[in-house]
Formats: structure tokens, sequence, C-alpha cells
């Protein structure tokens, strides 16, 4: 019986080729337009968040409480170093590394401008940031107990120096009291983030420490390592931790909030698109589905007066438009997927999308991506959606009564 | 023999009403793919709009003029005389096509309290020219603002007061760079704080009056910018030409060339409606065609008819068309009046303080005022009307082209 119904379903929904391929074309339409903007939308945001994290933040940091919110020196974690090689030990990752920040008024020979100082390790800093492979001129820091400094490319232009010169640092210790040295400029590097290259400079940790009063502290350990693995990274350097109450471990969403909401803004901008899109293909199919039940009236008619039950002939309905619409999602994630990959493969980028990723540190070109979470969800909302339409026209014809449903021409 | 127009329109409204049930169905879709290029158009200018608000009034205005070198490297060394010594510039400034005018000194410093320390760009202003022209004027919350050009007093940000652990009314030191690169050091008390919408404006900027931060710094009448206003941020050339004229060697930008990013969002935000019109045309015109095509095909032995009885094929072309029309304009008007009475209510802007954070990360406020473009509506309208009367030619033609006597002879289906 059941296959009786599926061949039956089959052949009215090929009763007029025209209407039904223009349904199908109309779902596969915004099948693959939502699996491109989708593709695109998720290949963008991962892009975004691992060039923003790439730079500087790293996956995630290890902070004094409160320091985030309001970043005082005195707040600092203390015995730095030792907690750093534990929690390298108990991650299993070699891409921990302390810092510590300070801030100082930055004098050349010709200038002075206030700028943010980090002291860094110049040995395990390469591993969670690519500051030290951005060095344009001159090398990256050495030693950790050189005194020595690199400087951010536009800071460097409005100090007015190259390697080679001094800068003298004034500013104010971790105890208050006044931190100054004279130091040689080793390099000058250029993130692309127009913020950190206007604003930052970088010594070695261990002379950082001593011209700022530090002792052994720093004021974050930055964690690296792959996104995919953030979980497990997390749940060791958590481990590492037990014991100092007042750290806490902060992830990329703590650390840039602004990132992560910019996100979500625009993934919900998106969706009300998506929306508009996927209830006018709703619409066509409801159109669809109502003709093809209100020009059968008559023959439903017969069938009744047959004894067929009314129940027999909404499944049959729904069989029709499942099947349209199934044919609409597959034909659609195909389309979609296939466009999708292509632009993978090739590159997709739009004008004026230049200056849009200067400011959000991101390549002009985008590799969209092709995965479950962009294949499914636009085309199955599509083909629930149908589905839900077709209800009407079900419902209109469990009304029908057979002397009636004769008499209609 | 011709059908005369007026009976066509008859016919053509009949037909339409004859499967109501499908009639409403499109004209519904057709509204509601009308409403979603208005209202996501509004939503999308109105953001932009927002955008392009906050910056131009962040101290940037419509045109700066600066002294060569200074947007380079923004020093004191870099310095232009004030408007006072160019009479060309002054009586341009004054004149109708300026609104509002002011310039001002813009130097980077330090400033320091008994607790913290941070970099700042210390901005000298003309408090009663600063009205009308940037946010400072009223967006001091607590305190008082400045009163003259030799205020004594420092406006600053909410958020750099609690960083700085400080409060109105307490001291501060401010440190710049004098032209001659000596250290030049003030302490100033508080005298005012002010909101503002972004945080990063907040921390940045520190106010003071023009004259104060001139002895402050130990130099003379120079400034470092003039901000001026013209009447419409898009058309701005024509004032910035006359402007240029009058600076001299001074560096004339307006703001969409010293805001590359806000530029080329507004080409990105047109090139983005009209693709987002394309895609709803789009998806509106199978369910049209479709439409128009069932209603033809349903009709095949009465069009036979017709035609057998001297109705020329040209007249059933053009009935299906005027169909069509009198279709896409209901749904239109319809659609019209729905996006009128939805974006009513929220004329007064939409709180999405929920992601602040995010949106202040591209230059955004947290408050979104829709902006109906008229431009953007009749586009809108224009699109959905010329391309649908467009596709529905493909049905309109098929309908003329039947052969009566097979038409005729065809049985129902």
């Amino acid at each position: 019986m059941t296959s009786t119904a599926t061949t039956l379903a089959w052949r009215n929904i090929w009763r007029h080729p025209r209407r039904t391929i223009l349904t199908i074309a109309a779902m596969v339409f915004a099948d693959t337009l939502l699996v491109f903007m989708l593709g695109l939308q998720f290949g963008q945001y991962s892009m975004m968040i691992d060039n923003s994290l790439r730079i500087f933040t790293g996956q995630m940091q290890v902070q004094a409480s409160g320091y985030h919110d309001e970043p005082h020196m005195y707040r600092s974690i203390p015995a730095a170093d030792k907690l750093a090689q534990r929690i390298r030990k108990q991650t299993q990752l070699d891409a921990v590394s302390p810092r510590a920040y300070g801030f100082a008024l930055i004098s050349s020979d010709t200038r002075t401008i206030g700028a943010q100082v980090s002291g860094v390790d110049p040995h395990y800093e390469p591993r969670v940031s690519t500051i030290p492979g951005l060095v344009k001129q001159g090398r990256y820091l050495g030693g950790r107990m050189d005194n020595e400094i690199v400087v951010g490319s536009i800071l460097a232009r409005n100090l007015k120096i190259s390697p080679g010169d001094e800068l003298t640092l004034l500013g104010s210790g971790r105890d208050g009291s006044i931190a100054a040295t004279v130091s040689p400029v080793v390099g000058i590097f250029e993130s692309g983030s127009r913020d950190i290259d206007r604003q930052m400079l970088s010594m070695p940790i261990d002379t950082f420490r001593e011209v700022f009063s530090m002792d052994d502290q720093a004021h974050s350990i930055i964690i690296g390592g792959d996104r995919d693995q953030a979980d497990r990274i997390a749940a060791a350097a958590k481990a590492a931790l037990q014991g100092n109450e007042d750290l806490l471990l902060l992830n990329w969403e703590a650390l840039l909030p602004g990132l992560k909401q910019a996100i979500q803004a625009d993934f919900t901008s998106a969706w009300f698109m998506y929306a508009v899109l996927i209830v006018l293909v709703a619409f066509g199919m409801l159109n669809t589905m109502l003709m093809s039940v209100l020009e059968r009236t008559h023959e439903f008619g017969i069938l009744l007066a047959l004894g067929v039950r009314h129940g027999k002939l909404g499944r049959m309905i729904i069989t029709e438009s499942a099947v349209l619409a199934l044919t609409g999602m597959l034909l659609g994630m195909l389309a979609g997927g296939l466009l999708t990959w292509y632009f993978l493969v090739n590159g997709f980028t739009y004008p004026g999308m230049e200056a849009m990723s200067e400011r959000f540190n991101i390549p002009s070109v985008f590799h969209p991506e092709v995965s479950i979470r962009s294949l499914l969800p636009g085309p199955l909302a599509v083909f629930i959606a149908t589905l839900l339409a077709s209800l009407y026209p079900i419902w209109h014809m469990r009304k029908l009564r057979p002397i009636e449903a004769l008499q209609a021409v | 023999m011709q059908t005369p127009f007026p009976m066509l329109i008859t016919i053509a409204w009949r037909n339409l009403w004859r499967n109501h049930r499908r009639s409403l169905i499109m004209l519904a879709a057709i509204a509601i793919g009308l409403w979603g290029m208005i209202w996501m158009t509004a939503l999308m200018r109105g953001m932009v709009d927002q955008m392009i608000d906050d910056a131009i009034s962040t101290l940037s205005g419509h045109i700066q003029i600066h002294a060569e070198g200074y947007l380079d490297d923004p020093s004191i060394e870099h310095t232009l005389p004030g408007v006072t010594q160019n009479p060309q510039l002054h009586t341009l400034l004054n004149s109708q096509q300026v609104t509002a005018w002011s310039q001002r000194i813009r130097v980077p410093a330090v400033i320091r309290s008994e607790r913290d320390i941070y970099g700042i760009t210390l901005v000298g202003i003309d408090p009663q020219r600063e009205k009308g022209l940037s946010f400072i004027a009223d967006s001091v919350m607590d305190g008082q603002y400045l009163k003259s050009i030799d205020d004594k007093h420092v406006l600053l940000g909410r958020k750099l007061i609690e960083q700085l652990e400080t409060k109105l009314g307490r001291r501060i030191v401010i440190m710049s760079q004098d032209p001659d690169n000596n250290v030049a050091e003030r302490g100033f008390r508080i005298g005012g704080i002010y909101d503002t919408e972004l945080q990063a404006t907040e921390t940045s900027y520190v106010f003071a009056g023009i004259e104060t931060v001139r002895k402050m710094l130990r130099m003379g009448s120079g400034v470092s910018e003039i901000s001026l206003l013209g009447h419409d941020y898009r058309h701005l050339d024509g004032l910035a030409i006359e402007v240029r004229a009058a600076a001299g060697a001074a560096e004339t930008k307006t703001w969409l060339q010293l805001d590359p990013y806000m530029a080329s969002m507004l080409d990105v935000m047109d090139g983005f409606i009209f693709v987002w019109f394309g895609i709803i045309f789009l998806s509106l015109s199978f369910g049209l065609i479709n439409t128009l095509l069932m209603a033809v095909f349903e009709r095949t032995r009465e069009i036979g008819l017709i035609q057998a009885l001297g109705m020329p094929p040209g007249n059933i072309l053009f009935m299906v068309l005027i169909e069509s029309l009198i279709m896409l304009v209901i749904g239109l008007l319809a659609g019209n009046l729905l996006s009128w009475l939805t974006i009513l209510p929220i004329q007064d802007g939409i709180d999405i303080s929920g992601v602040a954070e995010g949106l202040e990360w591209a230059g955004m406020s947290s408050t979104l005022l829709p902006a109906v473009k008229t431009s953007d509506v009749l586009l809108a309208n224009a699109i959905v009307l010329v391309l649908g009367v467009a596709a529905s030619l493909f049905p309109a033609w098929r309908a003329s082209r039947k052969v009566p006597v097979e038409a005729i002879t065809r049985i129902w289906q």
C-alpha cells in the first residue's frame, strides 16, 4: 500500500512538470544561497578569530582576578615563571609564555610619547604571538636579561627612531617607585594591526622586572596552541592552577568580548535576511501545493466516493510535498556545496574588502567553509518551512465531501 | 478586431479573483518580499548613518585642515596659524556654506593620577565654538562644561576616571612635549566628566581650554587643526575645493578621505542593497511565474475560445500582463503599508545594547535608528514592478501562442 501511495504521489508531482521544476528551482536557489552565505560567514568568523588571537592575545590567558577589567600593575601573578613551567608540563604544550605590562613615557632625541611596554620571554614569545616573526627592521629580542627594545612601526615613525637609537623610558614601578631606564632599539615590528603598531614596545621580561620592580611576577601567562584543542588545553591549565584561588583562566571570548559580540551581531542580522528568504520560498511551495490540491477536487471526490479515507489522501499530499521538498533540499545542498567549494579553492572577495580587512585583521580574500554546519541548517530550514506550508492545502482538503467534490469542475 | 482597453482591465481583474486563495498567497509573498527589502535597507542605512554621525561628531567634522605632515606625525611640531591670521579662510568659514567651525590643539600626552598613568590625546578647544560641531559640548554629565578658552579645568571621560581611580574635583597631571622637545607638565583640576556611546572615546580624549593648553605647551597662537561642518556629509567636494584654496599650503581633507574605512562601508552598503534586492526579487519571481503559468494553463480552453471569437494574440498577452501588473501593484501597496506600520513604532530606535561591545568594536553605538530613505523605497518598488512585469512576459507569451482549435478541443486537464 505504501508503495502505491508513493507511486501516486510521484506521478502527481510530474503532472505539471513546469510547475514542479519552478518550485524545486526556487528551493534550490534559496538553498544554494543559504549554504554559500553560511559557509562564507563561518569562514570569515574563524579567520577573524584566528587572526586576532595569533598576533598577541593567544588562545587563553592566566591573569590575576580583576586585572582584565582594570589593568592595574599591582594585580599581578606571583612566581609566574614557575607557574608557566607547571602549565607547560600539564598541557604538554610549549606555547606558554609569561608577560608583564607597564606604562611609560618614551623619549627619543626629538619626541616624547606615552606607550605601553610589555616584558616578554624572548624564548617562548614566538610560540604564542606572531609579532617576533614580523620584525621588519633589525632583529627580535635576544636573551631574557638583555637590555634592549623592539618597537611597533607607527610608534617608531612617530618617535623618529630606527634600530640602533636609544630610548629613555620613564614610568612608575609596581610598588609606586620611579621606573626609569635607557635602552637601545634593536628591531621594529609591523603586526598589521594599527593599534598594536601605534602603541606598543617590548623588552625582555627580566629586564622589565628590574626596571618596574616586579620581582618574579607577571601580569599574564599567554597560552597558545590549536583552537580545536582548546578544551583539552583549558582543562590541563586549570589543573596546573590549583591552589591559586586568585588566578583566573580566561578564554578568547573573555579576552576579546568585542570580537565575540561582533560575530553574534553579524550572525543575528544575517538570520533576519535568511528568514525573509525562507518565508518567500515557503509561500511559493504553499501556492504550488494548494493549486495541485484544488485542481484535483473532482478526482479527490471520486477517491472519497470509492471509500478512500481523508487520512490516506492527506498522507498522499504530505508525501508529495515531502518528495518535492527533499528533492529541492538535496539538489540545493549539492549546488550550494559545489559553489562554496569553488570559492574555497579559488577564494572570494568583494569591492571595499581591503579597507574592512585592515580594520578587522583579516585577509581581503575569503575562503568559505564547507562543513555540516554550513551545509545543513539553511536547506533544513527551507525543508521544514515548505513542509509546514503544505499543511494548509491538507487542512483545506479535509473539509471535502464526496458529493460536492464530484460536482466541482 | 481590437479589444477595448477598459474591457481588458475588467477581464484581467475578474480573472485575478477567480482563484482568490492563490492570488492572496501571491500578494502576501510580494508584500513580505517588499517588506524584507525596505526593512533590511532601513536597518543597514540606520547603522551606517549612526556610524558616520559618531565619526563626524568625534572630532572629525566634515572637513579638516591640518598643517602639512600632522596626519603622519600628530605632534606639536606641525601647527597651523590660527584662523584669524588668514582673512580669506575666516570669511569663508563665516559664510553660509559652513554651519559650524572651530580650531583645536590636539597632541599626544600622558595623564597621571595618584594611582595610575595612561596615554591620551590632549585636546585644547574653544568651548563656545564646539557647540553643534562635536559631541563634547552636550556630553558632560557630571560637573561643568568648560566656560572659556582659558578655563583652568579639564574634562575626562567616565571610563578614564575609573581607570585612573580618581573623581570630579581631584587633581591630575598631564605631560606632553613642547615645540622645543622639552617635557611640558601641568596639574589640572577635573572640572567635568563626559559620557559617550563608545568607551574608546572616553579613554582617549581629555579636553581643556585652548589658551590653557597653549600656555602649558609654551607655544604661540598656532593650532593643530581646523574642523568645520558643511550642510550634507555626502556632498562636500565643492566646499572642500574652496576651503583648500583658502587654506593655502595646509592639508585639507574631507571625512571620507580621513576615514577610508567609513568611505568603503558606504560603498559596500550600496552594493549590498542591490544584491539583497536582487535576491528577494529572484525568490519572488519563481512564485510569480508559477502562479501565472497555472492561471494561464487552467484557462486553456477559454483562451482558445476568445481567440476563436477573434481576440488577437497581442491582446491576450496584454491581458495576462495586466493581470500580473494588478497583482504586483496591490502586493506592493500592501508591502509599503506593512513596512510603514512596522517601522513607525521603532522610529525612536531599537536598543541593541546586548551586543554593545561588539558594535563598539566596529565603531557603532548601541541604539539602532532605522533610516528609511525615499530613494531606497522607490528603488525596491521599481525593481519588483519592472522586473515582475518582465518575468510575466514568458507566461503571457505562452498564453498568446495557443492554437485555438487545439485549445478548445482540449478536455479539462
